[in-house]
């Protein structure tokens, strides 16, 4: 196994355990990576322990140790250095030590963009330095947000446990939120693409924690539903293509298979919630063989079941206008206009497919004009202007 | 883990400040949580103080004109964040105002 792929795996082991151990956030990471550089050293000489993970959490462990020794001046700390040096290997692989760190970093009483920061350094692995670089703030910036981070953990008593029974139904929202936006940030940006990998195999690692939890699976079946369609969504030149135009030939359907499997074993424990919907939704696009074998009428249904937020509503306004037909759509859309969607180039991008399906090619070319001024990405700019252009010949 | 629970809301939470707490007080302090507090007059019997270059300066009003005011405050002492969140959410200003939960400043052991 390559040294990587051993750091990826043992990263958030090793520091959910420093950190049960210690207490200390700060110093539960510094000693992770100090054993980390111990192993890089050592590991290719002395040859790769057997159990790597238990390996590495004892070193940091006695860095830990070590550092304590050290600086500790109460007597209470140095009671604890005591009680963890009697222990020879501290109690590795304790499953709900990751879960814990999980539940710590999405708690609502920090904020969305620490705990997305907190999650990817902290659980992860990645560095300060490549966490920056994807949310585009410079370093010090994101050092400092992940510090404050960790203080407010500490000094305000934010518990490091997994939540009992009776707040899981509003924390496990939390962190399935937190992982959702993760993979978003990397779905929505082809630079930073590794964000979604990070987040699937934090989900993976939150179905294997717990697996009685149906949104879970929901949100990793949602995952690898679309991220198998990662490939096809952009050209060789880097312009958009709509999912009526990706090459399907080219989908990902192990990944399409794995999914699927995943959301018909969860759907058939039948306790539905908004993620089991919208991979439910993904599915039906993932496994039409083409564009027009899409069962629109299914997938407007299910946007029914969701709740009404305006982005869903368009949506649901797009599917029922693929089933129905463009003149519905188009009604449907015009109800939507004087809402919050006002200003999100979806909106004119889709009255003008409505508009260019029904043949009245002029509107057609004022609504992807306005979608144009609005869109936000390159590659959707590239896709409306050749829209703009076919329609305008 | 010592908190202060300060209670705040706008104005039309005045008509709130003789009703008490619903019961809220007796459970907290039956639970041995509550280690002092207060509810407080209305910010405009306030008076507020600063002394710049040995100079006393006194203002009327509160610190800040913000649409929010302290209201009252409790001090507690629980477990951890997670037990502060739940008393917060069940003293009955948490349903017209607002409570910030603040963490009391200590001082490591010497």
């Amino acid at each position: 196994m390559k040294f990587e792929d051993v750091y990826r795996q043992e990263w958030g082991q090793v520091v959910a355990t420093l950190i049960r151990l210690t207490g200390d956030w700060e110093l539960a990471e510094e000693c992770a990576q100090e054993a980390f550089a111990a192993a890089l050293e050592r590991w290719p000489r002395d040859g790769v322990p057997r159990k790597p993970g238990a390996w590495l959490t004892t070193t940091a462990r006695n860095r830990a140790i070590d550092w304590l020794r050290r600086e500790a001046v109460g007597a209470a700390k140095l009671k604890e250095v005591a009680a963890m040096s009697d222990e020879p290997e501290p109690a590795y692989d304790v499953p709900d030590d990751r879960l814990r760190l999980m539940f710590t970093c999405c708690h609502p009483a920090l904020a969305m963009e620490a705990r997305v920061a907190l999650t990817l350094r902290t659980l992860a692995g990645l560095s300060t330095a490549e966490i920056a670089r994807a949310f585009l703030v410079p370093e010090a910036t994101m050092s400092k947000r992940l510090t404050r981070a960790r203080q407010k953990i500490q000094y305000a008593g934010i518990p490091y446990r997994v939540p009992p029974a009776h707040l899981l139904p509003e924390r496990t929202p939390a962190v399935l939120a937190v992982l959702y936006l993760l993979f978003n940030e990397g779905y929505s940006d082809v630079v930073r693409s590794s964000l979604s990998g990070e987040a699937i195999r934090l989900a993976r690692l939150l179905v294997q924690l717990m697996p009685d939890e149906p949104e879970a699976c929901g949100l990793l079946a949602l995952m690898l539903l679309h991220d198998a369609r990662r490939d096809t969504r952009l050209s060789a030149d880097g312009v958009l293509v709509t999912l009526d135009e990706q090459d399907r030939t080219r989908w990902d359907h192990a990944q399409i298979t794995e999914g699927v499997e995943l959301l018909d074993a969860t759907l058939a424990r039948g306790t539905p919630g908004p993620y089991q919907v919208q991979a439910a939704i993904a599915a039906c696009h993932a496994t039409a063989r083409t564009a027009a074998d899409t069962d629109w009428p299914q997938i407007a249904a299910l946007y029914g079941q969701l709740k009404q937020t305006p982005v869903i509503a368009l949506n649901r306004a797009v599917a029922i206008g693929m089933a129905d037909g463009p003149a519905v759509g188009l009604r449907l859309l015009e109800q939507l206009a004087a809402g919050p969607l006002t200003g999100y180039h979806l909106l004119p991008a889709t009255r003008a497919d409505f508009l260019r399906r029904l043949g009245r090619l002029a509107e057609a070319a004022t609504a992807y004009r306005e979608a144009l001024e609005l869109a936000t990405t390159e590659a959707e700019r590239r896709y409306l202007a050749r829209r703009l252009e076919e329609v305008s010949q | 883990m010592k908190y202060l629970l300060m209670i705040c809301g706008d104005e039309s939470a005045e008509e709130y400040a003789d009703a008490g707490c619903g019961g809220w007080t007796e459970e907290m302090t039956e639970r041995g949580v509550i280690t002092g507090g207060a509810g407080l007059r209305p910010p405009r019997e306030a008076t507020t103080v600063r002394v710049r270059d040995d100079e006393l300066r006194i203002t009327d009003g509160p610190f800040a004109e913000t649409k929010e005011q302290i209201g009252g405050f409790v001090l507690i002492d629980c477990t951890d964040l997670d037990e502060a969140i739940e008393i917060a959410a069940k003293h009955p200003a948490a349903g017209y105002g607002t409570i910030e939960i603040r963490p009391v400043l200590e001082f490591p052991p010497t």
